[in-house]
């Protein structure tokens, strides 16, 4: 087993609204991003999420166009996000993913390594989810289904381990406590 | 080794037994543990128990069983619990595993969650059978493979009206793992065709690490 606690797990999610969230008909979605935020916040291996200016969820930052709404996310590692996601009451949210949300027609998920303190920019983000639609799954830019290890991010990308050194070790709890929307 | 050796390592009757009563605990089982609830020797049964570890239905670990550690702790204990690894033999050779996972990928791709919930609840309606009582209703899941049992530590359920019923094996696992939100779905689906008129119980999603997502509980009569 390699040494991951150098290295946290980034997770970005877009999701395209089938209706705004004044809407009724995503009444129940809004209800519950409260509390499944809360969920996120108190699960094993969180560590950080985005959340909007003023707000305790990312609902309100449309960066990837006026219908998505955005989930940054930052966990211990995979299966810590495993977890959340789809072991957790954060499961119903999922499977009622299509009443709320439009199909995506291409990626809409994607996760990558950062150094243990690094909180990762929505242009970040972005570059790592264009990575994965140009390219397909790599240590850069990766899914649940094509995941990859910090050792091989590491190994594929020198500069991950030279930033490593930087930020504290563990210091990954900046930010919690601030809220972003349900990985959808 | 290949599944239909494993497989075959359960002929021996006291061997099948400890790997069920092994299966069923959930958790960590110790020689002496198992040697009681089968009713044979400790050294009988510590021969059959490493040899299902050799036929990887098993797997084993070590851990102080009197929860003391230091000098006078004694040595830690061997224990077992089940291989999560999934063994199956069809004769002739069948594949609904590559069906399946194909299938629900194409689902999934299309956006088919409400067509495969539909079809999971009739399919569930259609396997329906007495739920009379509580035994009843862990015995009809138990035959659809859920591997129930009653939550002690839930003790009377959300609202005070009994115990909740919760799954060790999802019977979907592969599937599931694959495309949670559209299999998971399906399962509920399933659970409730299979529970559909049966006063007094539904399901829900509570999903937990290691188990299937959905529990079974008490339920008013005029609650969905």
């Amino acid at each position: 087993m390699p040494d991951n606690s150098r290295f946290h797990l980034a997770q970005l999610n877009i999701a395209a609204l089938r209706f705004p969230l004044d809407d009724p008909r995503v009444a129940d979605f809004v209800a519950a991003l409260e509390p499944i935020n809360a969920l996120a916040d108190a699960a094993p291996g969180f560590v950080w999420r985005l959340v909007g200016e003023g707000s305790d969820d990312a609902t309100g930052l449309r960066p990837f166009g006026p219908d998505v709404i955005v989930n940054l996310t930052v966990w211990e590692g995979a299966e810590a996000l495993w977890d959340y996601v789809y072991r957790s009451g954060h499961l119903e949210v999922m499977r009622r993913r299509r009443e709320w949300f439009q199909r995506h027609a291409e990626a809409h998920l994607a996760m990558w390594w950062v150094p243990a303190g690094h909180v990762p920019s929505l242009a970040e983000a972005a570059e790592r989810l264009e990575l994965l639609c140009a390219e397909g799954p790599s240590p850069r830019a990766f899914t649940f289904t094509s995941s990859y290890t910090a050792e091989e991010a590491r190994a594929a990308d020198p500069a991950l381990a030279d930033r490593s050194g930087a930020g504290p070790a563990g210091a990954g709890r900046a930010g919690a406590g601030q809220a972003s929307s349900a990985a959808v | 080794m290949e599944d239909i050796d494993a497989i075959a390592a359960l002929q021996d009757p006291v061997r099948r037994r400890l790997y069920e009563f092994v299966a069923a605990r959930g958790r960590e089982v110790g020689r002496n543990e198992a040697a009681e609830a089968v009713g044979v020797q400790r050294t009988l049964a510590a021969f059959h128990l490493d040899r299902l570890v050799e036929a990887g239905l098993l797997e084993s670990g070590s851990r102080r069983l009197t929860g003391r550690s230091g000098p006078g702790a004694g040595r830690p204990a061997k224990v077992y619990r089940r291989s999560p690894v999934e063994r199956q033999v069809a004769l002739p050779a069948r594949d609904y595993r590559t069906a399946a996972d194909l299938l629900a990928e194409a689902a999934e791709a299309a956006g088919l969650d409400d067509g495969v919930r539909e079809a999971a609840r009739r399919r569930g309606r259609a396997l329906r059978g007495p739920v009379g009582d509580r035994e009843e209703l862990a015995s009809l899941l138990r035959s659809r493979g859920y591997e129930p049992y009653w939550d002690e530590d839930e003790g009377e359920g959300r609202d005070g009206s009994g115990p909740v019923l919760r799954m060790r094996n999802c019977p979907f696992h592969s599937v599931a793992e694959r495309f949670p939100p559209l299999v998971c779905g399906m399962n509920l689906a399933l659970l409730e065709g299979l529970l559909e008129g049966a006063d007094g119980w539904r399901a829900r999603m509570d999903p937990r690490p290691g188990e299937c997502c959905t529990v079974v509980e008490p339920s008013k009569n005029n609650e969905p």
